[in-house]
């Protein structure tokens, strides 16, 4: 008993330190991303200046445009400039159409977090209440029906589901609109005409993941002796799985939802792509494509931020769910 | 004195198409009001309001709606007076170009000299990015005479100076216009809202200086993927789409949605350096021309979208082609002897193509196979799009290009065949077509310049090193009610101008 509580001290003595040292190595996971994706941009052939004057361009007009763009300057000062303008808040311009690169991200980033956090919405609930009661009537025939459900949801890939959606819902039956037009929702109906197919097809190609990580750490600690002993001690199936097992199950499911979820911002090209949804991912692939590093930069600092965020988070909770660190 | 048609010329002109060409919609008389949806196929976030920028076709379309050139060119590339009242010249080389009264911008400013001046120099200065600096550069001077008048000076003679000042890229803009992020013209639609990439919205300009368009509104979108450009027009999200795909042509057709085709003379060319390997070899250069099966690159590749075409960039529907010239035909033997006398036949020839120069991967393989029955080996290397432009075209010793429509003959011969010119893409020089060129842009006899555009062609068709197997034809797509789209010259959707023209037809017209 003594030797339990020693522990649960020195945990919580642990505590700000373990998170430290997390955020420390999400900073440091950042930093190297940024650098990578900087240097990677600059190794691809040609510039800015190539998608900006395309076939018309001659030798002098490209000379003068990379002087102007500062693109004549040394790869490390334009890096070093880059950096310093985003320690101050500052994003830069984009090369080709000379806007602020912040404008062009915020309402695709309010695009992208909202039908990621639509997604989600519904995502989430269900897989783990499918997760969930799959372990619990583990090998069962309705644990079986799921796992062929989900993992077959999984293997389509998610332009077949959208295509095939927007064939039926909107060029067959007319009941739905075949582009997700966000800039013209203006109510509760029109964002869920709007919303539907995307998000349904988001969801189901998330599901999948989520729902056998949840089943797996579930059925785990279904397994534990402790759950055993309480059901002995007479503890009601809802008491069980509520406050004996789940608090024992959430740092791997916290995990894989936060896994997922960081794919439903910057993974999603091909849904934007088939419902031409404005997001950010989108707008990431058309900077690469005509090398406006800012844009590219900025965008890269979005997604990795997002991905950080959500596994350090996920590590936080799973640190701080910890049984021994709970009781003390 | 050499001037444009006058304006009343022009209407009676636009009145008859209409009546002629488009059969279904001249039932109704136009309509006005409505709302329409258009998207476009390109479109990215670096889409810009800045017209010495702009590129792409919802770029164009944008320029259409809300500014205005000196010149307008209609269907058949013809140059009308637009913002110029009109454009006088006794040398071609100097222009006075007198501009009509009481034009408004879209910020209730009055159209002047000064405006005119700034819109043309910019093009010059390098840092403005200018998609039109080498064409901006033969302007010599350009200078304020009086509030309404301007002259040029060009560096040399050239009849077709209108037909430049009709490229939407020369768009007259606001003096000391610095701020893109909103469309300060004199076009016939405002903007009400521009999201880079995302949409456009314009709305009726009531001050607009000439006919008032019939549409209350436009809304521009871009849908590059094809499959979701014709799900949206098929379920009615949009009612215009740009670039149907010719394979969907008929179901369209079956569904009730109404085809326009389009005779652009946008060609995709497979060009040889004169001045590399193979290309030095006049008998492999021609090899290669009768080894281009044309009819079926236009059957198989085009789906019958296309026009042969003869080695000579001038298209088949203009008042200049030279009908004289005999078509190449397609012919393996004559290219196999022809191939082997330059000893290449034994040599496996890189063909280098990329999905950024339109039809070319296709085309390719069409030539690889017409290439592998007479035992020349061919190895077809697909490049990625982006950075195709200044990676690869015109420095590889056989390469595709993709060249669009020129608004003038002379422009489309200064450009791609002047001796001069950096995009030459053969590297051909001849200076009997160059001396040829200078005359036809300054001869004031029609006869001259026709006989003149003849031999240019057959000296082009014969020497040049760029093979033209076919021009394409553009197609766009629209609902049943949209009205007034004519097939145009100038590019696809009416030359990027549907806007002036289309109306709604019935009740759609009134319903916003």
């Amino acid at each position: 008993m003594a030797k339990r509580k020693q522990g649960a001290g020195d945990l919580n003595r642990h505590l700000p330190a373990l998170i430290g040292r997390r955020i420390f190595a999400a900073a440091t996971s950042l930093a190297f991303v940024i650098v990578t994706v900087f240097a990677i941009t600059n190794i691809l052939p040609g510039d800015a200046t190539d998608a900006l004057l395309g076939q018309g361009a001659t030798p002098q007009a490209i000379a003068a445009m990379r002087h102007d763009l500062g693109l004549d300057r040394s790869v490390f000062l334009r890096f070093w400039l880059w950096l310093w303008g985003v320690l101050h808040g500052q994003f830069g311009y984009s090369l080709l159409n000379g806007l602020p690169v912040a404008d062009a991200i915020r309402p695709r980033l309010h695009n992208s977090l909202l039908l990621a956090g639509a997604s989600a919405a519904v995502a989430v609930p269900v897989s783990l209440f499918l997760g969930i009661t799959s372990a619990i009537w583990k090998d069962t025939l309705y644990d079986r029906a799921v796992s062929v459900l989900t993992l077959g949801m999984v293997s389509v890939p998610e332009f077949v589901i959208g295509t095939m959606a927007v064939y039926v819902f909107a060029v067959r039956l007319h009941v739905l609109p075949a582009l997700a037009d966000v800039a013209s929702v203006h109510s509760i109906g029109q964002f869920l005409r709007a919303f539907f197919m995307p998000v349904a097809s988001l969801a189901l190609v998330t599901l999948a993941q989520m729902v056998r990580m949840t089943r797996a750490a579930m059925a785990d600690t279904l397994s534990a002796p402790y759950i055993e002993m309480a059901l002995l001690k007479g503890v009601g199936p809802a008491r069980l799985i509520l406050v004996h097992a789940i608090p024992n199950a959430i740092g791997p499911i916290v995990n894989a939802v936060a896994l997922s979820l960081s794919s439903l911002l910057g993974g999603v090209v091909v849904i934007e792509v088939v419902f031409t949804y404005p997001g950010i991912a989108g707008l990431m692939v058309d900077a690469v494509s005509s090398r406006d590093v800012p844009t590219v930069q900025a965008c890269a600092l979005v997604f990795c931020l997002t991905y950080l965020l959500l596994t350090t988070f996920a590590d936080i909770v799973t640190i701080l769910s910890l049984p021994r660190g709970r009781k003390a | 004195m050499f001037s444009v048609l006058d304006r009343r010329a022009v209407l009676k002109g636009a009145g008859l198409l209409v009546a002629g060409v488009t059969s279904r919609s001249a039932v109704s008389a136009p309509v006005s009001g409505g709302h329409l949806r258009v998207a476009g196929a390109v479109g990215s976030a670096s889409e810009s309001f800045d017209p010495a920028r702009q590129s792409m076709a919802t770029d164009y379309i944008r320029g259409h709606l809300f500014y205005d050139g000196l010149v307008s060119l209609d269907d058949r590339l013809i140059p009308r007076p637009a913002l110029a009242e009109t454009l006088e010249s006794d040398d071609f080389q100097t222009w006075h170009i007198r501009l009509r009264r009481n034009v408004r911008f879209h910020d209730g400013a009055t159209l002047t000299a000064e405006d005119v001046v700034f819109s043309l120099l910019r093009h010059q200065i390098p840092s403005t990015g200018s998609q039109r600096y080498a064409l901006a550069r033969t302007m010599q001077s350009v200078r304020v005479l009086s509030a309404l008048l301007v002259e040029v000076v060009l560096d040399a003679p050239n009849s077709d100076f209108p037909a430049i000042l009709g490229i939407s890229n020369f768009a007259i803009l606001k003096a000391g216009t610095t701020n893109f992020t909103i469309a300060n013209g004199t076009g016939p639609f405002r903007c009400q809202e521009f999201a880079p990439g995302i949409r456009t919205i314009a709305v009726k300009n009531s001050e607009f200086w000439g006919a008032p368009p019939f549409l209350d509104s436009v809304e521009l979108i871009a849908i590059p993927d094809e499959m979701a450009r014709h799900n949206a027009l098929m379920s009615g999200d949009v009612e215009l789409i740009a670039s149907a795909n010719p394979r969907l042509v008929q179901m369209l057709k079956k569904n009730g949605f109404g085809i326009v085709e389009s005779p652009v003379g946008t060609y995709t060319d497979l060009s040889i350096r004169l001045d590399q390997r193979y290309g030095r070899s006049a008998d492999f250069v021609e090899g290669m021309k009768f080894l281009l099966n044309r009819e079926q690159i236009r059957q198989s590749v085009f789906l019958g979208f296309s026009r042969v075409g003869n080695d000579q960039p001038i298209a088949p529907e203009s008042p200049y082609f030279n009908t004289q010239l005999p078509q190449r035909p397609y012919d393996p033997e004559k290219a196999r002897f022809l191939l082997k006398r330059s000893g290449f036949l034994d040599e496996t020839i890189p063909l280098v193509c990329s999905p950024a120069a339109l039809a070319s991967v296709d085309i390719a393989v069409v030539l690889q196979y017409a290439a592998s029955q007479i035992g020349q080996k061919m190895a077809v290397q697909r490049v990625p799009a982006d950075g195709y432009w200044t990676q690869y075209w015109m420095k590889e010793p056989v390469g595709f290009g993709n060249i669009n429509p020129s608004p003038a003959a002379s422009l489309s011969f200064e450009v791609g065949f002047a001796s001069k010119s950096p995009w030459n893409e053969s590297r051909w020089r001849n200076p009997q077509f160059d001396t040829l060129l200078r005359e036809a842009k300054s001869t004031r006899d029609e006869v001259r310049k026709r006989q003149l555009y003849w031999d240019m062609q057959a000296l082009v068709s014969a020497g040049s090193g760029v093979c033209i197997p076919n021009f394409t034809n553009s197609l766009d797509a629209h609902a049943p009610h949209v009205c007034g789209l004519r097939p145009s010259q100038a590019g696809q959707l009416m030359g990027y101008n549907f806007a002036r023209s289309v109306w709604l037809s019935g009740s759609r017209g009134q319903e916003i």
